[in-house]
């Protein structure tokens, strides 16, 4: 057996291609990933056209200084933004794919804005070719707005608030630069209260004025109500985002490296244990091997382990590689790690089952990337793309082959996320399985 | 030495061996012959313990037995020394360098030791293929078309080897389709067609079975099957 995996070795190391292969292609997806992650996301570009003059940004609302200039500016932080000077240049600019879309801020916003009788409008032209490109510059674009008209909306129910307070209350304002006092609803109906008491009680007139100063009392009290709802007018809904499925989920960036390491992972086992099987039959070996030398359960048991132990150290050095772009937490190495032994496993058997059925190395090299992409693709169906049916039905795929509960295991491993035993108690059923149907695979060719 | 009783085989519904019974003595080299199809490689692959006989059974176990296959068994990325130690290794020899050496010489390879078996040419491949089958130096000694990729020169070395065994007691089994050579090496001479053992005895009884002088070998044994229905 020991003679055999150092036979194996040996092989391995005189196909440089193959070395080569499994060498280059995990450090490749690891930066690839790494880079990708520390990066971030792409701000889209953006032609921007402000024709709002300079000086102008600042309006006055109910006697504040209001600088619209703040909420353009978290605007053009959002995105990559380009300074157009013309209507022209921007639309060519967006024709041209120059940029992704157009914002243009018309010069009456402000004026608009603090006459608050009608809504401002900002204009924005955008480059439909490509929806995915579209939709980004509007959601962008139409999320900064949304921002910008909350803050607004707080700022004119301040105001609002304030005039209703006057005329509750009473009070001075200035209007036009014009100061000048308002009595308010509370003064106006002691007043009125202690003029209906100076009538004589005959007096028609005490009736009306009874009248006046049930309605003045009246409107006082709903009034009064009224700031809780202009309060609530300032933010009708307010988003309170809670993720339900995925417990616990896994962050963004611990799911890349697990994905990463999984396709890996997979990718290198397969070939292993399929190729180096398969090796074993397209030189004969083979049947000179089971006549007495080696049993099929221990050729099979070499070639699993061989392959499982080679990508975990893949993994391993690919995980290593990933921390120096993204943060992992090293204390949890020993759950990545056995997160990682027991998704090679699995794979290894499943490969082991691929290189019983094939004679030829390429074919079962061919086999191992024909089922494995189809496996990946499915395991990453996201719930609510497709009819609950077919998702079903892609969960059940998927629990029939190693990448879901190997990826979950190994996102668990790296951030905590969930636990770990059921899909690594999963991974080892797999194992089991795909080991005993490789065994049934090679008795085949007694 | 080796005996076969009764050995049956099916493909399917292809009947490879039907009731086929051998008995190879200690320093006998016997050869079996008959057209491609007829059941040489299934007999000699049950009779070496690589296939399974749906009845029947053989007297000796496999690991006592050297395997010769048609296609040469060896591991191409490895060199030819590496090959005969990896199988001289898992034979369990007791001295497994003493054995590789022997291997080398006796094979006439020992310049070629260092070379992967890749870059060899069939002949020498072969001689590696045969090598590997006499590591465990076994009493009996089995071969499936062994002279097929030889050229003429490399296959009278391959016989004069094989006779040298022979003469010191190891019992050679050998399969052929080219019936010359079977008349001129074997002792005995064992004609299978379509799975069924047709004739038995040394080749000179088989021309006189078909009783035509003056016929050669390979013509008797044409005449012999013809005659047979086969
Ligand atoms: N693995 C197999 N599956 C199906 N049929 C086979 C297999 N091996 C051999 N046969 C058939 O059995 C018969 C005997 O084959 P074989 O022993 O290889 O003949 P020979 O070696 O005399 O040319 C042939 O008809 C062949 O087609
Ligand atoms: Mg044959």
């Amino acid at each position: 057996m020991r003679w055999l995996l150092l036979k194996d070795l040996q092989i391995l190391w005189r196909s440089p291609l193959l070395v080569a292969l499994l060498v280059i292609y995990p450090i490749v997806v690891a930066v690839l990933i790494g880079l990708a992650l520390s990066r971030g996301p792409e701000k889209p570009r953006v032609a921007i056209l402000n024709e709002v003059p300079a000086g102008g940004e600042v309006i006055s609302l109910g006697g504040e200084e209001v600088d619209t200039s703040l909420y353009s500016q978290q605007l053009f932080d959002a995105v990559d933004p380009v300074r157009v000077d013309s209507r022209e240049e921007a639309r060519e600019l967006v024709r041209d794919g120059d940029v992704l879309g157009a914002l243009i801020l018309p010069s009456d916003i402000p004026f608009k804005l603090q006459s608050a009788l009608e809504p401002a409008t900002v204009e924005v032209l955008y480059n439909a070719e490509d929806p995915v490109k579209a939709q980004l510059v509007r959601d962008t674009i139409k999320s900064q707005v949304q921002d910008a008209n909350a803050a607004l909306t707080r700022k004119f129910t301040g105001v609002a608030l304030g005039y209703l307070n006057l005329v509750v209350s009473g009070g001075s304002s200035s209007f036009l630069g014009r100061d000048f006092a308002v009595l308010g609803l509370g003064p106006a109906e002691r007043i009125l209260a202690q003029a209906r008491a100076s009538l004589p009680p005959s007096s028609p007139a005490r009736g009306q004025i009874q009248e006046v100063l049930d309605f003045a009392r009246l409107a006082r009290e709903n009034l009064d109500l009224s700031d809780e709802l202009l309060g609530s007018v300032a933010e009708p809904i307010r988003v309170d985002a809670r993720a339900v499925e995925g417990a616990g989920s896994t962050a963004l960036s611990s799911f890349a490296v697990a994905l990463a390491v999984t396709v890996s992972l997979m990718f290198v086992t397969l070939l292993l244990a399929a190729g180096t099987l398969a090796l074993e039959r397209e030189e004969n070996a083979f049947r000179r091997l089971v006549r007495g030398l080696v049993s099929r359960t221990a050729l099979l048991g070499e070639k699993i382990g061989l392959a499982a132990a080679c990508s975990l150290l893949v993994a391993l050095v690919m995980l290593a590689g990933l921390a120096l772009f993204v943060e992992l937490d090293w204390s949890r190495a020993p759950l990545w790690a056995a997160a990682a032994a027991a998704g090679a496993l699995s794979f290894a058997a499943m490969g082991a089952a691929i290189g019983a059925l094939a004679r030829e190395v390429r074919v079962a090299s061919l086999l191992a990337f024909m089922v494995s992409l189809p496996v990946a693709f499915v395991a990453l169906v996201p719930s609510g793309t497709v009819s609950g049916a077919i998702y079903d039905t892609t969960r059940v795929v998927s629990a029939l082959f190693p990448f879901d509960p190997a990826l979950t295991a190994l996102g668990a491993a790296l951030d905590g996320s969930g636990g770990m035993l059921l899909p690594l108690a999963h991974l080892l059923v797999l194992t089991l399985a795909f080991g005993a149907a490789a065994r049934l695979g090679l008795r085949r060719f007694d | 030495m080796i005996e076969a009783s009764a050995l049956s085989k099916r493909f399917g519904a292809r009947r490879a061996l039907r009731e086929v019974s051998l008995t190879v003595h200690a320093g006998e080299l016997v050869a079996i012959i008959g057209p491609n199809g007829a059941g040489k490689t299934t007999l000699l692959s049950i009779l070496a313990g690589e296939a399974r006989a749906d009845s029947g059974g053989v007297s000796r176990p496999p690991e006592e037995i050297g395997w010769v296959p048609q296609q040469a068994a060896l591991y191409g990325r490895l060199t030819v020394a590496e090959n005969l130690r990896l199988f001289a290794r898992l034979e369990r020899c007791d001295d497994v360098a003493a054995a590789v050496e022997r291997m080398l010489a006796q094979t006439g390879l020992a310049e070629r030791a260092g070379d992967r078996v890749e870059t060899l040419s069939g002949g020498n491949r072969q001689r590696v293929n045969v090598a590997i089958g006499l590591l465990s130096e076994p009493e009996a000694l089995l071969l499936d078309e062994p002279s097929t990729a030889l050229d003429p020169g490399q296959r009278e070395r391959l016989w004069e080897f094989l006779r040298g065994r022979v003469d010191g007691g190891t019992a050679i089994v050998y399969s052929t389709h080219n019936v010359q050579e079977a008349e001129r090496h074997a002792h005995r001479v064992l004609v299978l067609a379509d799975g069924e053992a047709v004739y038995t005895g040394s080749p000179r009884e088989l021309e006189q079975t078909v009783g035509a002088s003056g016929l050669d070998f390979e013509a008797a044994f044409v005449e012999f099957l013809r005659r047979r229905g086969h």
